[in-house]
């Protein structure tokens, strides 16, 4: 029983890690699909996370700091997407860019505004995002395995968790079943195809890239509003680059990144429970192999010795017509 | 088919990098002005740090040390087509080399000693790259994003390491222990003073004559060797490569060898030359700004000198700035040089085209 | 010109027009693509375009379906006057295009490829109800059976076709444009390609067919146009018209060129190939079991209409390129796949002027002394052990350009500063004086102008009488009646004719390049 509740814990532990992932994937798997490689997920994870934090510190509204979560997003969005679709830029070169740079300016501006080495002050109240209890959570937990399963793995988590699987049905459904969605994908396979159709492939793109801002945005949020109680520099420690881990693991599509992003949150979570745990013969269990493991599944499956992970073909390159 | 934009070479190689840095500065600037501090104020006060006096500079020596190496590497994978950002990994490995050497060799005298500490932090580091080198060359695998992986990897390999085996006994510090006296590698200060010249003591040693030689061996690699002249074909144009019968894939492994091997050398100046121990996080971020280095160097070694000399002075100045102006924190630099890779890097064309035609419209007017 | 071909003149009762191009006008930098053409193309005809490659055909047909608008000129739509913009503004003015390079969206379904860019709302569901059904009704109509769920990639090349064919009809295309609609087909495929443009054009639709294949013209045409260099030159009734004609009007009567040569004396064989076959990326076999021989002292050329087979044969000799098949012996020694590499081959002897300069035979970025040392990098007059010296580069470079009359005189400037001219005397002097046994040598004069032709084709025949095997591909056939000592012609990936020179003209070549001699043969 005991190991049944430590084994829920972690799983709850690991829905909550997970989702500044799967926010932040499917904002790559946005923008990757429409052919503009996104390595500025961290920059924009962390520069919604500093911004929310702030908007709901001065409002006391976390709806407020997430729309500013949103917004600062948006704006470094803007920047890569100009970049990369007008200038015709290197997209990588760019990606870069956007992470030093929010790394610098969250810090920089949140020391100048708070006087706490960069933290925004504790959030507490409304300016969070507060856990919900799904109906009948209570009721079923007296249900043997489920009932337990129900009421603390899938109940008890922030509206932003239940946003996330919203966010990922969103993005399969609109992917498959809208003209948006056909369109976005063949702009990233081939982007001549979708001009000679008469649609617009700066278009397109710029509407991805915004789509991975305002991703972006609420994945940041989370970390600030939700996960932790107010911003922290570097809070994001990385999550941008699991996250494009996760969508090379998806193969750039939403349920399996949702399923990469759980997993990774998982082996994370275990780390964690695992910290300074002594197992029979292993001895101390080394959670920076878990950790690490996200890292090397992805080199694994790039270099093609299981499967293969091909990206759209267009992604990375500036569209220029051809004579 | 959108002509490609001409102009002179200085132009191109020092104009545009210069616009690129005004740009980021004025940006920069616009940020200092945000948080309610002048910028005017701030950049005397930052130059004044970096320069103003002996300390100063040898600071911004030492920092432009760590630019050079992380520069040089990335320019020298730019040559072959490559994009190496994984400078920050493979220069943690270069640290994880050095300390072996320096831990497990240091029965050696010090002539010997420091050699072979240097050439373990260069072995490591190439070897870290050799592994995404291979997956591009072999398996089409995206050296972008390899070596991003490779960065992470790294980072993980090094706490493990830290914590559980090379750590200090009796220590929570997850460092190692000090590395013995043979592998100190001699500060400007105390060899000055050995000359009879007395310099204020700084961490500047002599990992900075190191740099300046790589700067040199990369120069005479890039454009006087066999092996670099395959390079830069390989880079400039793989059909042409074809052609003349260069091996495409071994070129590309050893260019990022060769690219890991530099940026290994950032842990001569930083694990054997200052902390005299492997500790965490010790890269601090410059294999980052080692893409900054390279993109406003334009690849050259002589550019690359005068990028890692700017960011030294960024590093310093911002460092200074930031005991004065507490405001304005060491997070600045970051910004800086976040907004110097977006403009030299990503954001060039809003100078480029300009520039061409500019060029294009006098040399009209000039017949 | 002849005097049965009148311009474009429309004296009889004329059928309503589909297509009208007035003045069109179209720069790309220097390059002078369309100069002021004229096109009035019949509604419900067959219209072949013809041309050699670079003679602004398929520039002309970007122009009409707006991928690019022209500097100058006016198109007209059933009588209409329209500004085309854009491919969107196209389709709505029912011009349908089916590209070379086909605009499909491999990793899609059919359905999917058909309906982008025509969704009919924004779900799809709905679209794709009525596609499927217009899509059987094409299959039903015109035999253009698809299946709509199956994945656009795994389709093979004349399906992948037929899609861009179903795209255009889909969107209510009343004229199809196809542009080399079956370089990539098989002569089956490609005659159930003019089945099919001959039911849609009977139905009222128009359809303008761009090619360099005479055969296709007079097989499916009912009036074909002619360009040349950027020129609209003439406009006839495809039944009033012969291959010979239409060879004669694509390649002009330009001042011939005159080499002044002696007799060759050929010597014994130094280059044989068996049986080569060299396939592409997707597997189509570009030449097809080709064998040739090419004596010391003598220039072996191979015309051909560009795109038969010739670029592909030229690289697998240099071992650019595997072979699928045959063999390749150099001074009768049959070589190993090991011994086709590039360097190797260079260090016995076969050297390679290769067709695309700026693309494989130079690097444009590099310095000419640089690129004047391309495959040669490794020679010790370069400097000893793995350091290059500098000096001996430059003035080894500076020497070459001096013998080769290379202007600016400057090792130093960068390559794509030079003209093509000067560009292509640097590859000459690279690889003629170092004394070749065997020289394959790729268009030596695409793009040069007249001075440096002549001194191109002097040192040809010079290095010929030293006793070197040279192969000469070009699309010139001029160069190639003005050069070679035996002449092969090249049609599909295979020989269609050997001639010598003497014994031929322009016409008799023209019919080998068309594939029409093989199969009255």
């Amino acid at each position: 029983m005991e190991e049944l509740s430590a084994a829920i814990a972690v799983f709850d532990s690991g829905v909550r890690l997970s989702v500044p992932l799967l926010f932040a994937c499917l904002a790559g798997l946005w923008s990757e699909r429409s052919g503009v490689v996104d390595i500025g997920l961290e920059g924009k994870l962390l520069a919604a996370a500093f911004a929310a934090a702030a908007a709901a510190h001065a409002t006391g509204s976390a709806w407020t700091g997430l729309g500013a979560g949103v917004l600062a997003s948006l704006g470094f969005a803007l920047v890569h997407g100009f970049a990369a679709i007008a200038q015709r830029g290197n997209q990588i070169v760019s990606g870069v860019a956007v992470n030093m740079l929010a790394a610098g300016l969250t810090a920089l501006v949140g020391n100048a505004w708070y006087g706490q080495g960069g933290r925004t002050p504790a959030l507490e109240g409304a300016a969070r995002f507060e856990p919900i209890t799904l109906p009948g959570a209570e009721a079923a937990r007296g249900i043997p395995a489920l009932g337990p399963l129900y009421a603390d793995v899938l109940s008890g988590h922030t509206v932003l968790v239940y946003a996330a699987v919203l966010a990922t049905l969103l993005t399969a459904a609109t992917l498959k079943r809208t003209r948006f969605g056909l369109r976005i994908r063949a702009v990233g396979e081939n982007p001549a195809a979708v001009d000679t159709a008469g649609v617009s492939v700066p278009a397109l793109r710029y509407a991805a890239v915004l789509i991975a801002g305002v991703l972006c945005g609420f994945g940041g949020a989370y970390l600030s509003l939700a996960q932790a109680a107010g911003f922290l520099p570097q809070m994001t420690a990385g999550k941008g680059f699991i996250a494009l881990a996760a969508l090379i693991f998806a193969k750039w599509r939403a349920w399996p990144a949702l399923g990469a992003c759980f997993l990774f949150g998982l082996l994370d979570a275990i780390s964690i429970r695992l910290q300074g745990v002594s197992m029979p013969g292993i001895g101390l269990v080394p959670v920076q192999a878990i950790q690490a493991l996200p890292y090397a599944l992805t080199v694994v499956l790039l270099a093609g010795f299981i499967g293969r992970a091909i990206p759209p073909r267009a992604s990375g390159l500036p569209y220029v017509k051809e004579r | 088919m959108s002509a490609p934009i001409e102009m002179r070479r200085w132009a191109d190689y020092v104009l545009v990098p210069a616009l690129a840095v005004a740009a980021a500065f004025v940006v920069a600037g616009l940020v200092v002005l945000a948080i309610g501090e002048n910028p005017l104020e701030a950049t005397a006060l930052l130059l004044r740090g970096a320069l103003g006096t002996g300390e100063g500079v040898g600071f911004t020596l030492y920092y432009a040390t760590n630019f050079i190496f992380t520069g040089l590497a990335v320019a020298v994978a730019f040559h072959a087509g490559l994009f190496n950002i994984g400078g920050e990994g493979q220069a943690t490995l270069g640290g994880l080399g050095a300390a072996l050497a320096c831990l497990h060799l240091d029965f050696l005298p010090g002539w010997l000693l420091v050699p072979l500490g240097a050439l373990g932090a260069a072995l490591f580091g190439a070897l870290w790259a050799l592994v995404p080198g291979y997956l591009q060359a072999r398996r089409g695998s995206h050296i972008v994003i390899t070596t991003i992986m490779f960065n992470m990897l790294a980072s993980a390999l090094l706490v493990y390491l830290l914590v559980n085996v090379m750590g200090k006994p009796g220590s929570m510090q997850p460092e190692t222990p000090t590395f013995a006296s043979a592998a100190h590698v001699p500060f400007a200060h105390e060899v000055l003073a050995r000359l009879g010249v007395t310099v204020p003591t700084t961490p500047l040693n002599a990992s900075f004559l190191l740099a300046l030689a790589c700067c040199y061996g990369v120069w005479l690699l890039i454009w006087r060797t066999r092996l670099g002249y395959a390079i830069r074909t390989v880079g400039a144009n793989p059909a042409a490569a074809a052609y003349a019968g260069i091996p495409i894939s071994r070129v590309t492994i050893v260019a990022m060898m060769i690219s890991g091997a530099l940026a290994g050398l950032l842990a001569v100046n930083e694990v054997m030359g200052v902390q005299e121990r492997l500790l965490l996080e010790f890269t601090g971020g410059y294999g980052f700004i080692g893409i900054a280095v390279a993109l406003m160097g334009r690849s050259h070694p002589v550019g690359i000198v005068l990028a890692s000399l700017l960011f030294g002075v960024l590093y310093q100045g911002g460092t200074e700035l930031a005991f004065d102006k507490p405001t304005i924190t060491r997070d600045m630099i970051v910004t800086i040089s976040g907004l110097a890779i977006l403009f030299a890097g990503a954001l060039d064309g809003l100078f480029r085209a300009p520039l061409g035609r500019f060029f294009a419209a006098r040399r009209k007017a000039g017949g | 010109m002849t005097s049965n071909v009148s311009p474009v003149s429309l004296d009889r009762a004329t059928p309503p027009l589909a297509i009208e191009l007035v003045g069109i006008d179209k720069r790309f930098g220097d390059v002078h693509a369309n100069k002021g053409v004229d096109l009035t193309v019949r509604k419900g005809s067959i219209h072949g375009i013809v041309g050699e490659n670079g003679a602004g055909k398929s520039t002309l047909m970007s122009i009409l379906y707006g991928f690019y608008e022209a500097d100058r000129g006016e198109i007209r739509v059933g009588g209409v006057a329209r500004r085309i913009r854009s491919p969107g503004e196209a389709i709505a003015a029912g011009i349908g295009m089916v590209h070379q390079h086909f605009m499909l969206v491999e990793p899609l379904s059919v359905i999917d490829n058909v309906m982008l860019g025509a969704e009919g709302g924004p779900r799809l569901a709905a679209g794709a109800r009525q596609v499927r059904a217009r899509l059987a009704q094409l299959a039903a109509d015109y035999g253009l059976a698809l299946d709509p769920d199956a994945i656009v990639g795994d389709l093979p090349v004349g399906l992948q076709q037929r899609v861009e064919i179903v795209k255009a009809l889909v969107r209510g295309a009343d004229v199809l444009v196809l542009d080399e609609p079956t370089a990539v087909l098989t002569p089956d495929e490609a005659d159930g390609l003019f089945r099919l443009l001959r039911i849609l054009a009977d139905e009222g639709k128009t359809v303008i067919l761009i090619t360099h294949k005479l055969r296709e013209i007079m097989a499916i045409t009912d009036r074909v146009s002619v360009m040349r260099r950027g020129e609209m030159v003439a406009t006839l009734d495809t039944a009033a018209t012969s291959p010979a004609q239409l060879a004669e009007l694509m390649v002009g009567r330009r001042v011939l060129l005159r080499v002044e040569k002696a007799p060759a004396a050929p010597g014994p064989v130094v280059l044989a190939a068996e049986n080569v076959v060299v396939r592409d990326a997707r597997g189509t076999a570009r030449v097809d079991g080709v064998s040739l021989t090419i004596r010391a002292g003598e220039i072996v050329g191979i015309a051909g209409i560009a795109g038969n087979g010739q670029s592909e044969l030229l690289e697998a000799l240099a071992g650019m390129r595997p072979l699928a098949g045959g063999t390749v012996a150099l001074e009768g020694r049959a070589l190993s796949p090991a011994e086709r590499d590039p360097a190797a081959l260079r260090r016995r002897g076969l050297l390679h002027v290769p067709e695309d300069r700026m693309r494989t035979g130079l690097v444009p970025a590099f310095e000419a002394c640089e690129s004047a040392m391309l495959g040669f990098q490794d020679e010790r007059r370069y400097g000893a052990g793995a350091l290059l010296d500098r000096g001996a580069i430059v003035s080894d470079a500076l020497e070459r350009m001096e013998a080769y009359d290379v202007r600016p005189r400057a090792p130093l400037l960068k390559t794509s500063k030079f003209s093509g001219g000067n560009q292509q005397k640097i590859v000459l002097a690279r690889e003629i004086e170092r004394g070749p046994k065997v020289l394959l040598v790729g268009q030596p004069t695409r793009g040069v102008d007249i001075g440096a032709i002549e001194f191109i084709h002097r040192r040809l025949v010079a290095l010929r009488d030293q006793g070197v095997g040279v192969l000469l591909v070009s699309v010139e056939l001029e160069e190639i009646m003005a050069l070679a000592d035996r002449i092969l012609v090249m049609c599909g990936g295979r020989i269609t004719g050997e001639r010598l020179p003497g014994e031929t003209d322009e016409r008799d070549l023209g019919l080998l390049m068309a594939g029409v001699a093989e199969r009255a043969a």
